[in-house]
């Protein structure tokens, strides 16, 4: 009997919680035979406790199958019922969230994307990270300008202003990319903090972003890049916030001037209408609802490269200008918060990425880091691109310690807890690279853990 | 090719790619800018004062400018830790001679204030003159901001209190800034040539496979007040696939989101004003939330006109230390919508 229920699929195998500390502890000491007593136990439990339906057929099979549900029994709605599609019902769990506690008020406060139930490498626009400094606006497209000059005059031969239609003239590119704050897992420095990968990685996203290079439009207005070496991009929204940048990467081709997200405009939380694409690089450098560069000869200290998105170290001095996101992984799921099913096969996946070029291996530990495998890289693999990894893994009901360890182009290997605090300490807030570390319990339950 | 000698061919190369770069390539896009526009969006100050408005301000003028603009968020002294960390505070005198903040080194600062971390001044001018206050950023005049950065200095006793800043002095006071030799741009983290150590990293791994230690030293866990204070992570998981969330924090969040439907039309007001960024609906963020303040004027006849009285006028001394700053651009309409 139990063995046929579990076969149709239709239980939902241990329900959350199911076990006190003391049980779990019961059960335990009873070995494996004990486990699948329990297990056998409160499947029965669960199952005497749905509806009628499922104990009277579940001789002859799954209800599920042997009698119609309404959708194959009945008309669906009608095309455009839904001028703008949104995601199912069932899938409102899947959203950004605050953090509590994390920031005072909202406008200056940070969303976090729900890693732990994203597929792929890219992230669906409406669930892209929200960091904003002052609040965030639809800003008019028709009343958008960008502006290009110099600190100097003489830095260009003619400042100029562009409007959307002339940007959206211009010679266009789309590239995919990661954007990760530059205090993702920043919570996590000194210890554990929260719960899932959510708030501890969820600063974090992945688009392919349609533009012009900066590039392009800075040789239109005669920039002089000999005595330039800086731009300075500036956004239109209170903060105006302010970033510097390095020529090298807006000489390389690969800083964008974008409007386009995921084959639509930016979301207005995103930037709409523009928006600074400077890959590898930190969140806050992509400047969103941008309005002017000013080209020049010297980095501006802003507010945002002065007073935060600066490093502490260990001996009191702060590092300034720490721009480069470093190689990083996490295994999304199974993680934090959530509990496994049951025994038996699991697809561990999870994202890596590179502020310095491209993945080119994942390696995936299930005992803290004494032993690694080497996890399949999907496709596409891209430079500063989120990639996929996914593993196998046959869980045994014993307690596991899950680590992902990326690798990228540069031979550079992602560090423990241990290596970044011996050399940057405790308290840097930004850039906090580690290999994440996850508990699996006896119980199926996946908790936050570090491990040096 | 034997009869160029090299540094011509280089020059020769480096004229073509010079012409491949030219000037005005996207014939009707992009129109030269006006002086006037520039003058009006090119605001940046930077660390050599390039950029900086004439003006000047002292710190009398920025203690009244200070307490009517930007007090309400910051405190009086700047010492609020309310809407955000500190202004002012944990720097000393013998800071300002070394130019480092010791409590930095020794890790003795419970908190990092803004004076604690800036080394330049520039940053200060610019961003307050850019961004604050918060809700009406742009609309401080140049001699404004000098007196309130003033004020601030003075808070911090790094000017006295007599003192006047100006474009003309401002150099000086960065010779007596307490962390202006307290930044370090060595690393590799910068994707250029300009800054840093060239891009070598600081930590170095190795991709070992197998018996790489001898046991897991498992430093730090989840305390049990964090699982519970992100909410249910139940809700938070998809509910097929792989894994659950786990039911955690429950029953608190789902009374808290109750009331939110009945007062959607409050939520909605209040977002569409910008009065959110204070009021949480169901929680107090810095002033009480939207369904405290129902609860408390609920079946007070004159209620509707006293809070528009209130949020119109501002004010403080109900819900606690924090005076709110006066709204005077909503009209009575929106309060009776
Ligand atoms: C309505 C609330 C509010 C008012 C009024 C306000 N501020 Fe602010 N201030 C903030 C917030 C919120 C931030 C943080 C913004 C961010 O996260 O980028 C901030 C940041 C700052 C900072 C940067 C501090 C740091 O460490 O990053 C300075 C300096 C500052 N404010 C000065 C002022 C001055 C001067 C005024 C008055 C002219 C003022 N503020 C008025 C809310 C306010």
């Amino acid at each position: 009997m139990t063995d046929q229920r579990q076969k149709t699929g239709r239980l939902r195998l241990a329900p959350e919680n199911f076990l006190s500390e003391e049980e779990v502890a019961a059960v335990a000491s009873q070995g494996a035979s004990g486990r699948r007593d329990f297990l056998r136990k409160s499947f029965m439990a669960a199952a005497s406790a749905m509806a009628a339906p499922v104990v009277a057929h579940a001789a002859d099979g799954d209800p599920n199958i042997l009698g119609n549900p309404p959708w194959t029994t009945s008309l669906g709605l009608p095309v455009a019922a839904n001028p703008y599609g949104m995601p199912s019902k069932y899938e409102r769990n899947l959203v950004r969230r605050e953090s509590p506690g994390l920031t005072r008020v909202s406008a200056a406060s940070v969303a976090f994307t729900p890693l732990q139930g994203l597929f792929g490498i890219i992230t669906p626009s409406g669930l892209h990270f929200e960091r904003h400094h002052q609040g965030w606006h639809d800003v008019d497209p028709s009343k958008h300008r960008l502006m290009i000059n110099g600190s100097e005059p003489g830095f260009l031969k003619q400042a100029k202003v562009y409007t959307m239609d002339d940007i959206m003239r211009l010679p266009s590119v789309s590239r995919i990319h990661f954007i990760e704050c530059g205090a993702n897992t920043g919570m996590e420095w000194g210890n554990v903090a929260v719960p899932t990968v959510q708030y501890s990685h969820g600063m974090l996203s992945c688009s392919e972003f349609t533009g012009v290079p900066l590039r392009l439009i800075l040789e239109d207005c005669g920039v002089d890049f000999k005595k330039c070496r800086y731009i300075l991009a500036e956004g239109a929204d209170g903060s105006s916030m302010t970033r510097t940048i390095p020529m090298e990467m807006v000489e390389s081709g690969e800083v964008l001037v974008a409007y386009g997200m995921n084959g639509e405009m930016l979301r207005p939380e995103n930037g709409y209408p523009l928006r600074l694409v400077v890959p590898g690089v930190q969140g806050v450098s992509w400047v969103k609802w941008l309005r002017r560069i000013e080209v020049g000869d010297k980095p501006y200290a802003t507010k945002d490269e002065a007073v935060h998105y600066i490093d502490l170290m260990p001996d009191g001095l702060h590092r300034q200008y720490t721009s480069i996101q470093e190689c990083k992984s996490v295994i999304t799921t199974p993680s934090g918060g959530q509990m496994l099913l049951d025994t038996g096969f699991y697809n561990v996946t999870g994202l890596a990425w590179s502020g310095r070029g491209k993945i080119t291996r994942v390696d995936v530990s299930f005992d803290g880091g004494i032993n690694w495998k080497t996890a399949r890289l999907e496709t596409p693999v891209l430079s500063k691109a989120l990639t996929r990894f996914n593993i196998d893994w046959i869980w045994d009901g014993k307690p596991a310690i899950l680590q992902s360890r990326a690798i990228d182009e540069t031979g550079y290997v992602q560090p423990t807890y241990g290596q970044l605090r011996a050399v940057r300490g405790t308290k840097s807030i930004y850039h906090n690279n580690a290999i994440q570390s996850w508990k699996v319990s006896e119980t199926g339950e996946v908790s936050n853990v570090q491990v040096l | 090719m034997s009869r160029f000698s090299k540094p011509l061919i280089i020059l020769v190369l480096a004229g073509l790619a010079g012409s491949a770069l030219a000037f005005d390539n996207f014939k009707g896009l992009g129109r030269p800018a006006t002086p006037a526009e520039i003058k009006a969006w090119d605001i940046d100050v930077r660390p050599d004062f390039k950029g900086l408005p004439k003006g000047a301000g002292n710190v009398d003028l920025g203690a009244e400018v200070f307490e009517a603009r930007c007090a309400s968020c910051h405190g009086s002294f700047g010492e609020s830790n309310e809407v955000f960390t500190p202004l002012v505070g944990g720097t000393t005198k013998d800071d300002i001679k070394t130019g480092r903040v010791k409590s930095l080194q020794d890790g003795s600062a419970p908190q990092r204030t803004t004076l604690m971390k800036v080394a330049t001044i520039s940053t200060l001018f610019d961003y307050i003159n850019r961004a604050m206050p918060w809700t009406e950023p742009k609309s401080l005049k140049p001699d404004e901001v000098y007196g309130i950065l003033a004020y601030l200095l003075n808070l911090a006793e790094i000017v006295p209190a007599d003192f006047e800043l100006s474009d003309r002095n401002i150099a000086e006071v960065q010779q007596r800034m307490p962390n202006r030799n307290g930044m370090t741009t060595d690393h590799g983290m910068w994707p250029g040539k300009g800054i840093g150590n060239g891009g070598r990293p600081d930590v170095r791994n190795t991709a070992c496979m197998h018996n790489c230690k001898k046991e897991v030293q498992l430093v730090s866990t989840l305390p049990d007040y964090a699982a519970d204070a992100h909410g249910n992570l139940a809700e938070q998981n998809r509910e097929v696939g792989q894994a659950r969330g786990k039911v955690t924090g429950a029953p608190a969040e789902k009374a808290a989101t109750e009331p939110l439907s009945e007062n959607a039309r409050v939520s909605q007001l209040a977002s569409a004003t910008g009065c959110m960024a204070c009021h949480g609906v169901n929680n107090k963020i810095v002033g009480p939330g939207y369904n405290e303040v129902i609860a408390k004027y609920k079946g007070q006849a004159d209620a509707e006109a006293r809070l528009t009285q209130k949020v119109k006028a501002g004010g403080a001394g109900v819900w606690g230390s924090v005076p709110m700053p006066p709204h005077p651009q909503l009209s009575e309409r929106v309060f009776t919508k």
